[in-house]
């Protein structure tokens, strides 16, 4: 009996009706070689143990690591086969791995001086230090170099964690009397006398004092923005929006405040501030909320 | 740099050892099955199975054809390193410790370990070109040191032996007659046990690592003392770049060993000190246990580590590596 054979709209390869004594053979494997940033794509057919059509997509990034000039015998050896645990070895086997992390060849430090000092003596500090003068460190909002505690400009920072503490007490949620009667269980963040509001409150709250950045540099990343816009207050979050493909910014990221008018001033401050030779632009992140 | 992890190994790694040309790492470790991997991707090439016992150390010929292993279970083979066949048995009393290959690949020095009434010794081995020619017989046995021989290796144009062990004494022996030439100085050496040695691309010099927290360089013909690396950990495994004027050592205490904890982990590094100036360079970090094993490729542009965790990694260095100045 002839197996009629329509023309597929969609060719979908699972369900290809191919004669039925062919059925043992695999699409073939596919290679997308290596792209600009060094993507690489294989997609293999297999049977599972069950019997089944397995497609695996293999996606990997093909990074050149070292320039390897063999010498003719060391070429010969490339392709020796392989023998004793390694003949099945295929190519998703996990005995070698690139490192996820950099690993750099640390210097040492001499005692005493902190990593971040030497950071930061790159930019504001530079002159100060060569001066000879003594490294000004104000408390409240952590600024080095630029006045003392006493003198910090930004003195209403000073206890960011109590003002906070005294909003719950205006809020209902907590307040509200265990429901069920007196022999039930009241989870501590219901009981009378409770701290804190319910989580989505604080949460909305500061994502109200959110601040949108853009046109980021290619290279900025999460602990540039907190050091950048750490004067202005206390921050609970930084993000930046990361190209997966290429590792780098997609030039624009997100800061939380504690504070509103610590956002507020960031704002004033620093939209049009050069930061890495491109002009920041820095605004609310959802429509400005009164 | 980022280094690539093979993880072969299900026990502790003892020994690297990189071929000549620099393209092929031999790893040796506690689980019996020596390895060869690719050294510029770390591509696992084979394993040599056969060994009963933890594999000490390996050394391979300089045409990358043979390899010579000495194990625990009292005895050294000799690979064809490309099938992975193993073509002699050499069988010994007891665990062999130590072993290389002489300038010419034809004799090998082995030493074993003292075994309940045997004491220490270095055997000299002829190495055919033929393996079916391959005899048992030792060219040369010495005997003498007390205590275990943790590295012997041929000195200068295979005139000597030199040794060094858990005595802390380094010794220069003739490697014809077996007579005892020199000795290090009790005082100014090393206090605890040696437990490696590196000689330099030259053969000029060698490096000594100790548990006594320090590395020394000696030279090789009148076995003085040059230099002295000071670390604040016992040293497992010594290295030298063949390229520029660097030492590496590595080490560690092992983390049961040491009563408070730190968080962070994978923090057992490799010390990279200056050659001449004797100071500290920098640290490579990453391994989960004590460093017991170090090897420069011989072109200088990478290295590899062995530690505790079972792991090797491969390092090649970036291009601000060859610019360091202190």
């Amino acid at each position: 009996m002839a197996i009629d054979k329509n023309e597929p709209s969609k060719l979908r390869w699972g369900e290809l009706e191919e004669d039925d004594d062919l059925d043992f053979l695999l699409p073939p494997k596919e290679v997308t070689g290596p792209d600009e940033n060094g993507i690489k794509k294989v997609i293999e057919y297999k049977f599972n143990e069950e019997g089944n059509k397995v497609k695996i997509t293999t996606t990997t990034r093909v990074r050149k690591l070292a320039k390897a000039r063999l010498s003719k015998r060391a070429l010969e050896r490339r392709n020796w086969e392989k023998f004793g645990d390694a003949v099945r070895e295929d190519v998703g086997s996990r005995l070698t791995m690139v490192s996820t992390e950099e690993i750099l060849l640390e210097r040492p430090r001499a005692p005493g001086t902190k990593q971040e000092e030497m950071k930061v003596a790159g930019d504001s500090l530079a002159q100060l230090s060569k001066g000879g003068a003594v490294l000004m460190v104000c408390r409240t909002c952590g600024k080095k170099g630029d006045h003392w505690t006493s003198k910090c400009p930004y003195k209403d920072l000073a206890a960011p964690v109590e003002t906070f503490v005294e909003k719950p007490a205006t809020s209902e949620a907590s307040a509200a009397a265990p429901g069920a009667g007196k022999g039930a269980y009241v989870p501590p963040s219901m009981r009378a006398g409770a701290e804190r509001t319910t989580g989505s409150d604080m949460r909305r709250r500061n994502d109200e004092n959110s601040v949108r950045v853009t046109n980021l540099s290619e290279d900025t990343r999460e602990p540039d923005l907190h050091e950048l816009f750490r004067p202005f207050g206390a921050v609970t979050r930084v993000y930046v929006a990361m190209d997966q493909k290429t590792g780098t910014s997609r030039g624009f990221g997100f800061v939380n405040f504690v504070n509103r008018e610590d956002a507020q001033r960031a704002i004033n401050k620093l939209n049009g501030y050069g930061y890495d030779n491109l002009i920041l632009r820095v605004e609310w992140a959802t429509p400005r909320t009164n | 740099m980022r280094p690539i992890l093979m993880k072969g190994h299900e026990r502790p790694l003892t020994f690297l050892k990189y071929n000549r040309d620099g393209d092929l790492l031999f790893s040796c470790a506690k689980d019996h099955t020596p390895t060869v991997w690719f050294a510029d991707n770390g591509e696992r090439l084979g394993t040599y199975r056969g060994h009963n016992g933890a594999v000490w150390c390996c050394d391979v010929s300089r045409d990358s054809v043979r390899l010579i292993t000495g194990s625990a279970d009292q005895t050294v083979k000799l690979w064809n390193v490309k099938t992975g066949a193993q073509l002699y048995t050499f069988n010994f009393g007891s665990p062999a410790r130590s072993v290389d290959f002489s300038v010419g690949d034809k004799l090998a020095v082995i030493t074993t370990d003292p075994f309940m009434e045997l004491t220490s010794a270095i055997h000299v081995k002829r190495i055919a070109r033929d393996p079916t020619e391959q005899t048992e017989e030792s060219v040369l046995v010495i005997k003498g040191p007390q205590g275990r021989i943790n590295r012997a290796v041929w000195g200068p144009l295979n005139r000597t032996i030199i040794s060094a062990g858990e005595d802390a004494v380094i010794r220069i022996w003739d490697s014809e007659t077996g007579k005892l030439l020199m000795e290090s100085d009790k005082d100014s050496g090393h206090k605890k046990t040696i437990t490696s040695l590196s000689k330099s691309a030259d053969g000029s010099h060698f490096l000594t690592g100790s548990l006594d927290k320090s590395a020394q360089l000696w030279d090789a013909r009148t076995l003085t003392r040059i230099k002295t690396y000071v670390t604040e950990r016992p040293v497992n495994a010594v290295a030298m770049s063949p390229l520029l004027d660097h030492v590496v050592l590595g080490g560690g205490q092992d983390a049961s060993a040491v009563t408070t904890t730190d968080h962070r982990a994978g923090k057992f590094e490799a010390k990279f000190y200056d050659k001449i100036l004797q100071e500290e360079i920098g640290g490579v970090k990453g391994h989960f246990g004590p460093l017991n094993a170090l090897a420069f490729n011989p072109d200088g542009k990478s290295f590899s580590s062995g530690g505790e965790d079972g792991y090797v990694r491969l390092h090649h260095f970036d291009p601000d590596y060859f610019n360091i100045k202190i």
